[in-house]
């Protein structure tokens, strides 16, 4: 529906007696057609009224000629439109793509239209209200619509009394049957819908209520915050900035990914700068993760990295489990005297001990979320001002950026890489228990 | 067409009285359902006022000391052709190479993007599978369609085993599937569907751990949030809403209607704090979820036809979208103007999507082929 209205408009636009485009007589071989145009002169309008490129005109100036807005006058089965002498014409709206779906919508509209216009007052109660919804969907074709029913019904009138009745009768009993009315027997349905529409309702006032007492931010504030992000990761965008020693998609050199890799002995100097923006950031890189772990034991401070990771598997790990983890979180980190023991506020000790009890998959996220704003909030920052940090950004790898020039003359086989199933199969071998890298995968991973 | 509000007897059982009753009230129920309309558009006025009051700024106008993104050249560096039939539907693994894509033709493939290998291909046992899902660890794929069910397929390494033989069925829905992800795990399902709901999946049991209802017509599209908390996710469909939802208790946090038309995608802004949206309005828009409302809306007259797909650059500065006449623009999120188009497919564009590492764009597409691109700055 929006792709006509669309279409439309530009046509209509097209036409406009100002602005539109220039028509002239266009010559057919030996007959002359009025109210033509040619390619070239479509092409210059829709570049000129759009500010838009010749090969951007030429796209759009061919969907409207596929979708039958404009056709050719020689070579009418072509759909491809010439950007030079070719002649086209509009098509009448009559025949436009949109009148003619949905037909029956169309004709139902035209019926109703008729019997409107020929005695006021005679429709019946459900029939004006589907007029009017007809009314509104099909709003941008109504003239048509009036007009077709004016001239059915200036075309019946010429027909003799009886054969006049028959056709009406026919043409009413044909709508009585594809158009019913609602009798009582369809109540109950009614009244599903209705209850239906009823409860829909119900839920989006409950939303905005909520969403009335929300707490929201100053836009100034907000749209600064992505001014910042796209500064601030621009460098490690490589559609932005390239990326180091080489795109692998560009010179088919994997050397990029083998940089980057989940666990190298050497990182790269951006993704070591990327733990700085965030402590999302950090925890999220594998290895960053594991620096942290050893800032964090330094500091004695490492259970709490290790309570946050077991929070997360219980959240993100198999339902069957989760009774067994919770435990194994209660002994060794919240139980009094327990030997990784977490430094939580007495409210939130009590509130988690309390669900305990009835363990759940959400059962710690207070805690873990009192844990890892801790983290964020004192080690974090402590972190990045550490020696650890401030040494493994000097040692980090800058790549060297392979000389483009090099590209064309070395056609390079494309290796394939292990698949992650097939690591993963390994591994699990390797650790003979079968726990570890399996398909467990959650971030607290290898 | 309508959600499926409960799984238990019970509540069938009270809704059949319920309709019972309403139908014996004859003109009443018109009533009630004036009265609740009346008060919803009256709060959904104040909220939209509400929301207003924070309004001090336009994105363009903070955008205006930022440094303009000169022209992109993008070229096609593979093409995957496998496919029989209009391709619905794709995802990236983490390992920033290899990709999973389904198709009408009932196949889902996984391919090493790089070396152009087919490695696994699956045949589901109907048409349309139109959303697939990569697993975080790289050794599954969920995919699912008209069959209304979203299944879990292990990716075996024995080249002699039928993958698809150890499909497990997850998901069941009322009607067809219309998106899923894996959330931070492999072991918890989302799933978005024609019937209106959303639910969260337990991989292992097939449980169903949470399901949401809001939508009024067919949700198209889901996207998982990259927050620190993990919570929450955004849907978006048929009745023009975008919805946020609160994983946990089921509940809509935000709402947002401001499309015109159907929204046939929605995908988070790499920090969390905002998404886009296609739709078949031909515009994109930009919601900031802080703000509580739309910020930013990417049209122009020359596009009329609708947007089906949309995609951030990794910094977030770049908004990719496919269209339905085969082309795929490139927006400016910041300054609101488009940079590149992006030529190429036969047909409609369905997916596109960037790989993790942001260094290629896949776009899927109904020519039944899926083109992998890169794209740099001009020099």
């Amino acid at each position: 529906y929006y792709l006509n209205y669309f279409m439309e408009k530009v046509i209509v636009a097209m036409q406009d007696p100002d602005m539109g485009m220039k028509m002239r007589n266009q010559r057919l071989l030996i007959t002359v057609i009025p109210h033509a145009m040619t390619g070239h002169d479509i092409i210059t309008w829709l570049i000129q009224k759009y500010s838009i490129c010749e090969e951007e005109a030429l796209h759009l100036g061919g969907m409207l000629l596929k979708y039958g807005y404009i056709y050719p006058l020689k070579e009418p089965r072509s759909i491809v439109l010439h950007p030079d002498e070719t002649p086209y014409r509009f098509q009448t709206p009559y025949f436009w793509t949109s009148t003619r779906w949905p037909a029956s919508e169309l004709d139902y509209a035209i019926y109703l239209a008729k019997k409107n216009i020929r005695k006021q007052g005679e429709l019946m109660e459900y029939e004006k209200e589907r007029y009017s919804v007809l009314h509104k969907r099909i709003n941008h074709t109504w003239d048509f619509v009036v007009m077709q029913a004016r001239e059915q019904l200036r075309a019946s009138k010429q027909r003799r009394k009886a054969d006049r009745i028959v056709l009406e009768c026919q043409e009413q009993a044909y709508w009585l049957i594809n158009r019913p009315p609602v009798c009582s027997i369809l109540l109950f349905y009614t009244a599903l819908v209705y209850t239906c529409v009823a409860l829909c309702l119900c839920l989006q006032i409950e939303t905005c209520r909520r969403a009335l007492g929300r707490n929201r931010v100053k836009s100034s504030i907000c749209l600064e915050g992505f001014v910042k992000y796209s500064e601030q990761y621009q460098n490690h965008d490589p559609i932005m900035q390239g990326c180091l020693p080489s795109n692998p998609w560009i010179s088919d050199d994997t050397a990029h990914w083998t940089m980057n890799a989940e666990m190298v002995p050497t990182p790269t100097r951006l993704r070591v700068e990327c733990w700085s923006f965030s402590f999302m950031e950090l925890l999220k890189d594998v290895m960053g993760r594991k620096e942290f772990m050893t800032y964090l034991e330094k500091e004695f401070s490492g259970e709490n990295l290790c309570f946050w990771q077991a929070c997360e598997d219980i959240r993100h790990g198999e339902s069957s489990k989760i009774a067994e983890k919770v435990e194994e979180v209660y002994k060794n980190f919240l139980a009094p005297g327990a030997a990784r023991w977490v430094n939580i506020d007495s409210k939130t000790m009590d509130k988690t001990l309390e669900g305990i009890k009835r363990p759940h998959r959400f059962v710690m996220d207070d805690a873990q979320m009192h844990i890892y704003f801790l983290m964020k909030k004192d080690s974090y920052p402590r972190y990045l001002k550490s020696d650890l940090y401030k040494n493994m950004l000097a040692k980090a790898i800058i790549p060297q950026e392979t000389k483009k020039s090099v590209f064309p003359f070395m056609r390079r086989q494309r290796h394939s890489s292990p698949s992650p199933a097939q690591a993963a199969a390994q591994a699990t071998e390797e650790d003979g228990r079968g726990k570890g890298a399996g398909p467990a995968g959650t971030n607290s991973d290898v | 067409m309508w959600p499926v509000w409960s799984q238990t007897n019970q509540t069938s059982n009270r809704l059949c009285s319920c309709f019972l009753k309403m139908a014996c009230q004859g003109l009443q129920k018109g009533e009630t359902l004036a009265t609740l309309k009346k008060e919803c558009e009256s709060l959904k006025k104040k909220l939209e006022e509400d929301r207003g009051k924070l309004n001090d700024v336009e994105l363009h106008q903070v955008a205006e000391k930022v440094e303009v993104v000169g022209a992109l050249s993008i070229k096609t560096r593979r093409v995957l052709k496998g496919h029989t039939n209009k391709v619905l539907c794709m995802d990236w693994c983490k390992d920033k190479r290899r990709l999973v894509s389904s198709s009408q033709d009932g196949k889902v493939i996984v391919w090493d993007g790089f070396t152009l290998n087919k490695e696994h291909g699956m045949s589901m046992p109907t048409t349309w599978v139109m959303a697939c899902a990569y697993a975080p660890s790289g050794c599954a794929v969920a995919c699912g369609g008209l069959d209304n069910k979203c299944s879990v397929i292990p990716l075996s390494l024995d080249s002699n085993e039928n993958c698809a033989a150890k499909k497990k069925t997850v998901a069941m829905h009322t009607n067809y599937i219309s998106g899923c992800t894996f959330t931070n795990s492999d072991m918890q399902l989302l799933s978005c569907s024609g019937d209106g709901t959303s639910a969260l999946w337990d991989v292992e049991s097939g449980q169903l751990l949470q399901s949401f209802h809001g939508h009024t017509s067919d949700i198209l599209s889901l996207d998982l949030a990259p927050s620190e908390t993990g919570n929450t996710f955004v849907t978006g469909g048929c009745d023009k809403k975008a919805n946020v939802w609160d994983m946990r208790s089921g509940q809509n946090i935000q709402s947002f209607e401001c499309h015109e038309s159907d929204i046939n995608c929605v995908k988070y802004y790499p920090s969390g704090d905002a998404f886009a949206s296609a739709s078949d309005d031909a515009t994109c828009r930009f919601f900031d979820l802080r703000a509580d409302r739309e910020v930013a809306v990417f049209q122009k007259d020359s596009i009329v036809f609708g947007a089906s797909t949309v995609d951030f650059s990794l910094s977030g500065r770049l908004l990719f979208a496919g269209y339905n006449d085969y082309t795929i623009n490139v927006w400016d999120v910041l300054k609101g103007t488009r940079i590149s188009m992006m030529f190429g497919h036969e047909n409609r564009v369905s997916r596109v999507r960037l790989s993790p590492d942001g260094t290629a764009l896949c776009s899927a597409s109904w020519d039944n082929t899926l083109r992998v691109s890169r794209s740099f700055p001009h020099e």
